[in-house]
């Protein structure tokens, strides 16, 4: 044990002396790693920061909200059966909220309508376009992430009077009032104005997903009065124990059948969504995309390890006599093999942690210059990338490292 | 003559019975040894002998360990060489048996400190005392203050001095030197030699291989091999007869 403690320090010293003695040729073989572990890492904090972003515009549906709506939230082969089903209509939230307050130990706690389309929106001489426009009530805010920290969310007043009053996004409002406080001023929508009550916190977009940012929302009363009836609409339910959300699913189906009235033998005509439907349908996208990403990104670090191996083999060549000495003078194959993996592994960790320093460096300019960009630097990668040198450099000097140690003493050191 | 302070002679350390050593290169097969049996006890001081191509080294690679014999039977202290594994080899070669080089191969770029340390690394020596061990040798061969010194800034015979040390570092009871004076010049391989004679006269048993005379002089023990086996075996060094040995041409193979 501690003999292997000192023949892996001594290890250490060749390696390092080895790297200060071929200076040049060390370095242009680690460019290799260090380009490898560049594009693994950047394409690392790419789909880190794309699975972020994925949560979060998860999160936005709730991970404790059943939506009622036409379509179900999956790709579906027969289409023509969802298309001539009956629309959901908004007023189906207050029936539902009857029956939910008439069923003892109800799963469900409130129904929300909600009813939206895009539409262009003004301030002064700044307009932004094709901003998502929810009416809803003023109940809506239990069912969602919204959090205002500027302002507030309409009220239940509001809400029932049906007045002219929105809540922005935060790109909405950033677009709009850029050097102004928005709360209070009136926006254009359509033709009418809303004074803005609130501003909503930023969530960030991603992938073009949903996001809070870019959506303003209104009492349903006044989105009913001022747009027509080409918006969609569906209602979102909150459950009270999201761990048997497969009961409320049930007591809600029972109830929507109910209120569509369907006789037994006849099958549902709306869908009933969560979130975790909508993640599995889009998992395997974020999945393949992480794994592509990296399998491009990993042959480039591929062509550095095989750089590595190259290097490796031809020091092992140079010093062939060497080997035959070190041999006469007791040094097992492990030694001899355990000498060339730390001199790959340096190669590359040395590698590694240059590409790793410049990968940092790419993300922080690249997050300053599109703060918009997926992309995220943790940690993790950090000891992630510091592994996979330790990997690559264990993988690329495995042959050299293994024939040097099977080398035969009195041929190594009859070696010129 | 060195006849008069022969150290008596301890048990039997290296026992070779009919070693043969075939090297194939393509169709050809080369017969390096053919079928030598010899036996050395410790304390002994044998020179090697023979024309060129007549398989001295190879004998010295088998006797080190460092090589297998094609067939024959080759014991080390006792214990069968063919079935040690490459970690008992290993511990042979390095707490046993210390090797001299006529080319020295040293480390270029190391010290002769770092030089001589090395097989006590492969012995797990702790660090404090490698370095306590190594000065210490170096300074017994007489280069006390050579320590921090590279290869190419001592001279050759500083250099096999260094080689010496190194092979003498593990207190092994076996020197093997393959000419360790081919390279130095006469002057320079006297001081060698005293070395040996002191290393011998310390209890180490020493196997020379030689083309030289004056060198050969310094045995007490001449082995004459001949293509690929061994011609005389004789006590001590008889200069008419031992010369008159090495003159007769090898025969052409
Ligand atoms: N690795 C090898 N492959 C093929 N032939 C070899 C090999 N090693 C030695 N030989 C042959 O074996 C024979 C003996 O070689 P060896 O090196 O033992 O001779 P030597 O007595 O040491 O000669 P010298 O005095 O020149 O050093 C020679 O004919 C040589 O060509
Ligand atoms: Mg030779």
């Amino acid at each position: 044990m501690k003999r292997f403690l000192y023949e892996l320090s001594e290890s250490w010293k060749i390696a390092a002396a080895q790297m200060r003695s071929n200076l040049t040729r060390s370095t242009l073989t680690a460019l290799g790693v260090i380009i490898g572990i560049i594009a693994v890492t950047l394409m690392g904090t790419a789909v880190n920061g794309i699975s972020i972003g994925f949560d979060k515009s998860m999160a936005v549906l709730g991970d404790d909200v059943l939506y009622v709506t036409q379509w179900p939230w999956k790709p579906v082969d027969d289409w023509w059966n969802y298309r001539d089903r009956k629309k959901i209509k908004t007023e189906y939230a207050e029936t539902l909220n009857r029956m939910i307050a008439a069923t003892p130990n109800s799963n469900l706690v409130i129904a929300v309508p909600t009813s939206n389309l895009m539409r262009s929106i003004k301030y002064g001489g700044n307009q932004v376009n094709n901003v998502f426009v929810l009416g809803t009530t003023s109940d809506f805010i239990v069912t969602s992430t919204i959090d205002c920290t500027n302002g507030r969310f309409f009220n239940e007043l509001e809400s029932r009077g049906g007045a002219n009053v929105v809540m922005i996004g935060f790109d909405v409002a950033d677009a709009l009032f850029p050097s102004e406080n928005p709360i209070d001023k009136s926006v254009l929508i359509n033709g009418q104005l809303f004074k803005v009550v609130g501003v909503n916190t930023r969530q960030g977009t991603f992938l073009g997903l949903f996001s809070w940012d870019s959506m303003v929302a209104m009492p349903l009363a006044a989105f009913n009065k001022y747009f027509s009836a080409k918006s969609d609409s569906d209602v979102r339910v909150k459950v009270k124990d999201k761990t048997r959300l497969a009961d409320a699913k049930d007591e809600l189906t029972g109830l929507m059948r109910r209120v569509r009235g369907l006789p037994p033998e006849k099958k549902d005509d709306f869908s009933i969504n969560e979130q975790q439907a909508f993640k599995s349908t889009l998992d395997p996208v974020k999945n393949s995309i992480a794994i592509a990403g990296l399998f491009i990104t990993g042959l480039s670090l591929f062509v550095g390890a095989i750089g590595i191996m190259n290097i490796t083999f031809v020091s092992v060549k140079e010093r062939t006599k060497e080997i035959g000495t070190r041999k006469a003078l007791g040094a097992r194959r492990r030694t001899i093999l355990l000498q060339f993996l730390i001199e790959s592994t340096a190669l590359c960790l040395l590698g590694g942690f240059i590409g790793l320093v410049f990968a940092y460096l790419m993300c922080f300019g690249i997050g300053k210059a599109f703060p918009s960009f997926p992309i995220h630097f943790s940690v993790d990668l950090v000891f992630l990338s510091m592994i996979v040198s330790i990997l690559t450099g264990l993988f690329s000097g495995f042959a050299p490292a293994w024939t040097a140690s099977r080398l035969d003493p009195v041929t190594a050191l009859r070696y010129e | 003559m060195n006849s008069n302070n022969i150290r008596p002679l301890g048990p039997v350390v290296i026992d070779i019975e009919n070693i043969t050593k075939n090297y194939v290169m393509g169709e050809e097969v080369v017969h390096a040894l053919r079928g030598v049996t010899l036996k050395i006890h410790r304390n002994e001081y044998i020179a090697i002998m023979g024309p060129s191509g007549s398989g001295k080294s190879t004998l010295m690679n088998m006797l080190g360990c460092l090589d297998t014999p094609t067939s024959g039977r080759y014991e080390f202290n006792g214990k069968s060489v063919a079935e040690m594994d490459d970690d008992e080899l290993a511990a042979v070669r390095n707490r046993e048996i210390g090797f001299v080089f006529q080319t020295f191969n040293l480390l270029p770029r190391s010290t002769s400190l770092r030089n001589v340390e090395l097989p006590l690394i492969y012995a797990g020596i702790a660090p404090e005392r490698r370095v306590e061990r190594a000065t210490q040798v170096l300074t017994d061969v007489g280069l006390g203050d050579r320590v921090h010194h590279k290869p190419n800034e001592l001279s050759g015979g500083q250099r096999q001095r260094v080689a010496i040390a190194r092979a003498l570092v593990n207190g092994p009871s076996i020197i093997l030197a393959d000419e360790p004076t081919g390279n130095l010049d006469s002057k320079t391989g006297e001081e060698i030699m005293a070395l040996l004679e002191d290393l011998y006269q310390h209890g180490n048993t020493i196997i020379l291989v030689t083309h030289e005379r004056d060198i050969a002089a310094h045995a007490r023990r001449t082995v004459h091999l001949r293509d690929g086996l061994i011609e005389m075996d004789h006590a001590g060094f008889i200069p008419e007869l031992d010369l008159a040995i090495e003159s007769i041409p090898a025969r052409s193979i």
